[in-house]
Parts: structure tokens; C-alpha cells; sequence
């Protein structure tokens, strides 16, 4: 038993370094598209304070519009376009019907809005869509599809999709828009203003109104991208809703206030658990993916209560 | 106060709102037979459940346009959505028993297990046609349910057949490597325990691959264990969105697709579409018509789709989960009428129903009579078998549609019905007063 759980799992990667390289790459997929869900997540926590329960469906409803809007005879890039202005639409209506008669409420209050937000969008996207799943529209996005494949010796092989690729790219430029988004620009900077401290931000003249439209405007574009890379890896369907919440784990390891934060809990996520399920879950029966990136993100929080990355908070009696 | 009143009002419409949404209200006459669906169009697995709702719901729909109904008395249907959650659809079996249903049939093995002690309480017997608890083909203790035309493990037994054939021999098993990837619930596991003692008896070794709910969009772990154990054959339980997500792992790691067989719930043509070229070869058992080339296919088109009173898109029809549907409600069809013909009533109850279903026998003249001749193997079912261990065909995916790809397989019955005799008593045993069997054998 103490082969299998100390040496084992370490021989298997010396003797088959193609298939270990195959899980790191696979891990580090898997962890761009959970940092990418949990982008969406930090977005709106660290403006608001909100825990957006409804970031799952928006990532399901931002897919299914894009696809949907193709399937009526809308041209690709159109469609892009036309899906960009509605969650722009989506999250002007979120601020005025739900976040702004509930300013100043306790958290509980805006985390069970959401909660009702993800139901609305359930229901409403299956009147609007119907319930069966639709193939991401990757071609006509001008995406690639198929793969490169790396011989190594007479077994070896390494396997890189590109549509993992370009998910790995996109991930890449949306983190650095954001970053030079909340760093460089006025609204930017307001944003972290409010981030802060909301009363704070009203006293110099900050809307708030505008900065969560702007907030869940962003969320919903970063909801957009993760639509179409895991749509692409599987289909648009709102099975993806329960994806989404693989990012709370990497919310807990990461910070739910930090971008780096999500990246890196993201990756940290990606590669523990497909390193743990390939070499050893095995040996409890397979399937530990689900709860072993809890567990993972627990032994970081034993030392770092607040993340990796969270704001360490500290209040005086 | 006035607070207060508002919110009992808000809610009391948002209980109505949703109340009304979640079941078509029906007006259960006298002279009709009432049949609830349990149904899921919503969730993680609207995307088999739509289809088979609509077979469902059309088959039915059309006795009622183009016959009136069965026997001169017209069937209110009524659907319940239960998106497969157990919890949900106990509470539709609650909310609709009342109403005078006849037979249920959950569509989820989950929802099935707890209906199962129910049935003989409330006598209204249950169809988990092709799935649910296998044990339950065993008619001397579980009288009130119906597994027609198999169970998991006759399937399981027929993969395993298939497989050997493929090999030149079930002998020529030995040594060989099958995974099983399966959904991580009571769906996917029910098999096992007969995988296993195939494994045994032929000396084939059996790989693992659960998959759980929150992962079926996501099995790149799963797949790379496969392309790591290299098994020769991979055999699939899937479900849902779970389908799909594996054809397409099973494309990106190069897996040999004429190797992968899924079960007759893992055969959709979204399933196998989702893999694009690459899952050309893709096989699948299947126990209902493939196409749309049936009289009684082409009435639903005409009297139920095209009339505008089914969900269904014209294009679908002939899927293999409609056609599923349609077969399933074809049971229920033959149920009632047998029902009907042994009691000489026209309005049936579920008791009476109970015997309609064990006297079933739906031969290839009945299969002609109803426009369905090839739509399915000839099914018979007796008081002691409940499923009847029919048999079972491969179909083959040709990039644009299914193709049958083998004669009609019999299940390995000298193997599975002792396990499922001693199943039913085990069962029986652990949910111990078990009630005897005390009703009548029509047969």
C-alpha cells in the first residue's frame, strides 16, 4: 500500500513521460477554464461584495444565445456581436431590477437575488432556447478544431487539441485586458474604489449604479468566452451550469477578491486534480476529481485562511 | 401587516404560477384513463429526456386523434417534469396518484428504487421499460413492476456476447481488458455486480471509469485513464449530457471507435453527432426501430405533429430515443387494451392495469396490426418475468445515422435469471416485512 501511494504513482511518470506530459497538459487546460469561470466570479465579488450565484447560467444562457441567434440565420461574427449586446442588456436590467433596490441590504440578501437570477435565466432560457443541447458554433467562429499530435519513441504520444489551445490564448488576453482594464483606466480605478469601500467611493462622486453594469457587463463577457470553450470541449447545454461550479474551489484557494488569485487557483486546481485522479485515485475506486480539489484547496486554507491571494482581514474589537 | 400580505399573495401566485407550469392541469373524467408522464424537457438530462418525451407523449396523443383513444375511451395524458431528480419526481407520483393513474414510468432508475415500494401499496403498478432495479423482473416478488423488454443485466450479458463474437469466441475473452465508463449513480452502477461475474466466469479483466453528475461535461480524467490502461473494448452507461461529452473524449484520445458500445440509452443520434467524423463506428445495443419508416410513425406525423399539437420537431422523428418513446407508450397502448379485454371494462385501474401488463403479449401479427412491424423484437411477458429477457440488436453510427449493425442477440438468460432470482430475494429480504405475492396471475 505504501508503494502504491509513495513510489508507484512516481515510477509511472518516469516510465511513461509522454502520458505525463498528456495529464500536465491536460491539468493545465482544465485550469485555464475553471480560472476562467472563476474570473467571472471575482469580477462581481470584488465590486460588490455579491457572491454571483448566477454566473453558471449566465456562462449556459451567454452560449445558447450566441448558438441561437447562428441557428435563426445570423452570421457568426453577428451573432458575437449581437450576443456581447445582450448580456450588456442582461446586466443593465440586473442592476436596475436586482442590484439597486437592494443596495445597502446584508450580503445574505443580494446572494439569494442571485440565486433567484439563476432560476429567472433557467426558466427563461429554456422558453427562449428549449432544453436540448447545441453544438458550439467553433468553425464559424473561426476557431480551430482539430489536433497536433507528438510522437515520442515507438508509444509515446502527446495529444494537443487546438481548440485547448486557442482556450489557453483567449484566457491569456482576457486576463490582461482585465488587469489593464482595473489598473490603467478611470472606471478601472473607480471600480477598486467601490471594491474598497462603497461609501467611500460615493463621497468622491462614484456612481455605483455604473459600476456594477459595467461589473456584471464584464462578468458577462467573460461568461461569454467560457461558454464557447467548454461548449466547444462538449456541447451548450445546462449541464454546464453544474461546471461552473468547479470554481468555487478555486475561489476558496485563490481569494474570491483576486484576479491572479483565480489564475493561479485556477491552475493550482486544474493540475492537483488530474494529477490525483490519474495516478492516484486508482486506488480508492476512481472518480475523486469532484471532492479532491475541495480538499486541495482546504490544505491551502489551513495556512492562508484568506486564499492565495485574498485581502487578509483583520477588524478591531 | 400589509407587507406581510403582500408576501403571502406573491407567493401564493408563484405557487400557482408554478404549480400550473409544472403539470398541465387535466381534468380526469369518468370516462377516460388517466396516464401521467413523468417527464424531464428541463436540466442536465433534458437532452435524452426531451425525445423520449415526446415519443411518449405523441404515440398516446395519436390513439387519442386518430382511434379516440383505446377501446372507444379516450387517455388523459398528463406530464409531470421531474428534470431526474428523485425527490422531484416522488413528488409528481404523489401529486398525480389521485387522479386514478394507471401505470408510471419514471425514466431514472433513481425515481424507479423509489416508486418500488409504493406501487403495491397504492396499486398502481410501475414500467421501468429497459431500466431500473433488473431484480425486478422476478414477478413473484415484485408483482406491481415491469421491466419489459430487459434489464441492465441482459444487456450487460449481451455486450459481453457481442464482444466475444467479435473476438471469435466468449473463450477468446480471457486476458482481454473491457472498461466499463459509466454514470456514477444508481443507473450506472446497476450493472456492475453482472459485469463482474462475466469478468469472472470468462476471465476478462473489467476497468472502472465511474463518471459523477458534476463531471459529465468534463471526463478528460476518465479518457486519459483510458489511453493509459488501453482496454480493448470500452463499454458505456451513459446518460445525458454525459453521452455526447464521452463520444467526443473517445475521439480526442484516438480510440478505436468500433470498439465503444454504448447501452440503449447511450444510442441517441445527438450523442453520436456530437463526435463528428471521428465517431463513425460508434456502436450502441438498441431494442427499438431505427428510422421513421412505420405506418404507425407516419399517423403521429400526420394526425399529432403536423396538426400542431406535440412539441416535437417533424425532423426527429425516427430517432432512437423517440422511437424509444413511441415503444414505450406502446407498451402502455397494449397494456390498456389487454387490461380492457381481461376485466371487459373500458375505464381501467391500476390493479386492473397490473394484469393488462402481465398478460401482455405483443407478438409480430400485434406489431403489424399497429403499423410497427420490425419496430421491436416480439415481447411477451409472464407473471414470473417481468422483463422477459428479449433480444437486443447493435446499431452503428455512420456519421449521419444509425445503421443496424447486427442480428438480434439473445441475452445470456441461464446466467442472469438466477442472479436476478437471488437478487429479488436479497431484496426482498433487506426491506424485510416484503409483502408475499398475493395477486392473481392472469396467464
Amino acid at each position: 500500500m505504501l508503494y502504491d501511494i509513495f513510489i508507484d504513482p512516481f515510477v509511472q511518470m518516469y516510465e511513461m513521460p509522454d502520458f505525463f506530459l498528456q495529464v500536465l497538459w491536460e491539468g493545465f487546460v482544465a485550469g485555464i477554464l475553471y480560472a476562467l469561470i472563476a474570473l467571472g466570479f471575482v469580477l462581481i465579488f470584488k465590486a460588490s461584495g455579491v457572491f454571483n450565484f448566477a454566473q453558471g447560467i449566465m456562462v449556459v444562457f451567454a452560449g445558447l444565445t450566441l448558438v441561437g441567434l447562428h441557428e435563426n440565420g445570423v452570421p457568426a461574427y453577428v451573432a458575437l456581436l449581437l450576443t456581447i449586446g445582450v448580456m450588456g442588456v442582461l446586466a443593465y436590467g440586473v442592476e436596475r431590477v436586482v442590484m439597486r433596490p437592494l443596495v445597502n441590504q446584508p450580503d445574505i440578501i443580494l446572494l439569494m437575488a442571485t440565486i433567484g437570477l439563476t432560476y429567472f435565466l433557467i426558466g427563461f432560457g429554456e422558453f427562449v432556447f428549449g432544453g436540448e443541447p447545441k453544438q458550439m458554433i467553433t468553425e464559424e467562429l473561426g476557431l480551430p478544431t482539430g489536433s497536433t499530435a507528438f510522437e515520442f519513441g515507438e508509444r509515446g504520444l502527446v495529444i494537443l487539441q487546438h481548440i485547448d489551445i486557442a482556450a489557453a490564448v483567449i484566457a491569456v488576453i482576457m486576463v490582461a485586458s482585465l488587469g489593464i482594464f482595473f489598473n490603467k483606466t478611470r472606471i478601472g480605478r473607480a471600480l477598486r474604489a467601490v471594491a474598497d469601500d462603497h461609501q467611500a467611493a460615493l463621497s468622491v462622486g462614484i456612481s455605483l449604479n455604473q459600476i456594477w453594469a459595467i461589473v456584471w457587463f464584464a462578468a458577462g463577457l467573460v461568461a461569454l468566452a467560457t461558454g464557447i470553450m467548454w461548449g466547444a470541449r462538449s456541447d451548450v447545454s445546462f449541464a454546464l451550469e453544474i461546471v461552473a461550479f468547479k470554481a468555487l474551489p478555486v475561489l476558496i484557494l485563490g481569494g474570491f477578491t483576486s484576479i491572479p488569485g483565480a489564475i493561479v487557483g485556477g491552475l493550482i486546481i486544474g493540475f492537483g486534480e488530474k494529477i490525483g485522479e490519474l495516478y492516484w485515485g486508482g486506488l480508492v475506486g476512481g472518480g475523486i476529481e469532484s471532492w479532491l480539489a475541495y480538499i486541495i484547496a482546504l490544505i491551502f486554507l489551513l495556512f492562508r485562511p484568506q486564499g492565495l491571494f485574498g485581502e487578509r482581514i483583520i477588524e478591531r474589537i | 401587516m400589509k407587507t406581510i400580505m403582500q408576501l403571502a399573495l406573491g407567493t401564493a401566485v408563484a405557487l400557482g404560477v408554478g404549480l400550473s407550469g409544472a403539470m398541465t392541469t387535466v381534468a380526469q373524467a369518468e370516462d377516460s384513463n388517466y396516464v401521467p408522464l413523468l417527464t424531464y424537457r428541463t436540466g442536465p438530462f433534458a437532452a435524452s429526456g426531451i425525445h423520449i418525451a415526446n415519443g411518449m407523449h405523441d404515440y398516446l396523443k395519436m390513439l387519442n386523434e386518430r382511434d379516440g383513444g383505446i377501446g372507444g375511451v379516450k387517455l388523459e395524458l398528463e406530464e409531470c417534469e421531474t428534470g431526474y431528480n428523485a425527490q422531484k419526481g416522488v413528488e409528481c407520483y404523489e401529486a398525480t396518484k389521485g387522479k386514478g393513474a394507471l401505470v408510471y414510468n419514471p425514466y431514472s432508475t433513481g425515481i424507479t428504487l423509489q416508486l418500488i415500494p409504493k406501487a403495491g401499496v397504492d396499486k398502481i403498478p410501475v414500467l421501468s421499460m429497459g431500466y431500473g432495479l433488473s431484480a425486478a423482473a422476478d414477478g413473484s416478488v415484485f408483482p406491481w413492476v415491469f421491466n419489459v423488454p430487459d434489464t441492465y443485466w441482459d444487456g450487460a450479458s449481451v455486450v459481453i456476447k457481442y464482444i466475444g463474437e467479435q473476438e471469435g469466441g466468449l473463450e477468446n475473452l480471457k486476458g482481454k481488458k473491457i472498461g466499463y465508463i459509466f454514470l456514477d449513480a444508481g443507473y450506472g452502477r446497476e450493472p456492475i455486480p453482472l459485469l463482474e461475474q462475466l469478468a469472472e466466469k470468462y476471465g476478462f479483466e473489467l476497468l472502472q471509469y465511474p463518471v459523477g453528475v458534476k463531471e459529465m461535461q468534463n471526463q478528460s480524467s476518465q479518457w486519459l485513464n483510458v489511453r493509459r490502461d488501453r482496454p480493448d473494448y470500452m463499454v458505456m452507461w451513459g446518460w445525458g449530457a454525459m453521452n455526447p461529452t464521452a463520444i467526443k473524449e473517445a475521439v480526442k484520445i484516438r480510440f478505436p471507435m468500433n470498439k465503444f458500445i454504448g447501452v440503449w440509452w447511450s444510442a441517441g443520434d445527438d450523442d453520436a453527432a456530437a463526435g463528428g467524423d471521428g465517431a463513425k463506428g460508434y456502436k450502441a445495443m438498441n431494442f427499438s426501430g431505427v428510422g421513421s419508416d412505420f405506418p404507425a410513425l407516419d399517423d403521429i406525423k400526420k394526425h399529432v405533429v403536423d396538426a400542431g399539437l406535440s412539441s416535437t420537431d417533424a425532423g426527429t422523428i425516427g430517432g432512437t430515443l423517440y422511437n424509444r418513446g413511441v415503444l414505450n407508450s406502446v407498451i402502455i397502448a397494449e397494456g390498456i387494451r389487454t387490461a380492457q379485454e381481461l376485466t371487459g371494462k373500458k375505464v381501467i385501474t391500476g390493479e386492473d392495469m397490473r394484469m393488462g401488463l402481465e398478460a401482455l403479449n405483443l407478438d409480430e401479427a400485434r406489431l403489424e396490426e399497429l403499423g410497427l412491424k420490425g419496430f421491436a423484437h416480439p415481447m411477451k411477458v409472464t407473471c414470473e418475468d417481468h422483463a422477459g429477457s428479449h433480444p437486443v440488436f447493435i446499431q452503428e453510427w455512420d456519421g449521419k445515422t444509425w445503421r443496424q449493425a447486427s442480428g438480434w442477440i439473445e441475452p445470456m438468460t441461464d446466467l442472469v435469471r438466477p442472479m436476478l432470482e437471488k437478487a429479488a430475494a436479497e431484496y426482498a429480504e433487506k426491506n424485510a416485512p416484503w409483502p408475499a405475492r398475493t395477486e392473481p396471475c392472469p396467464n
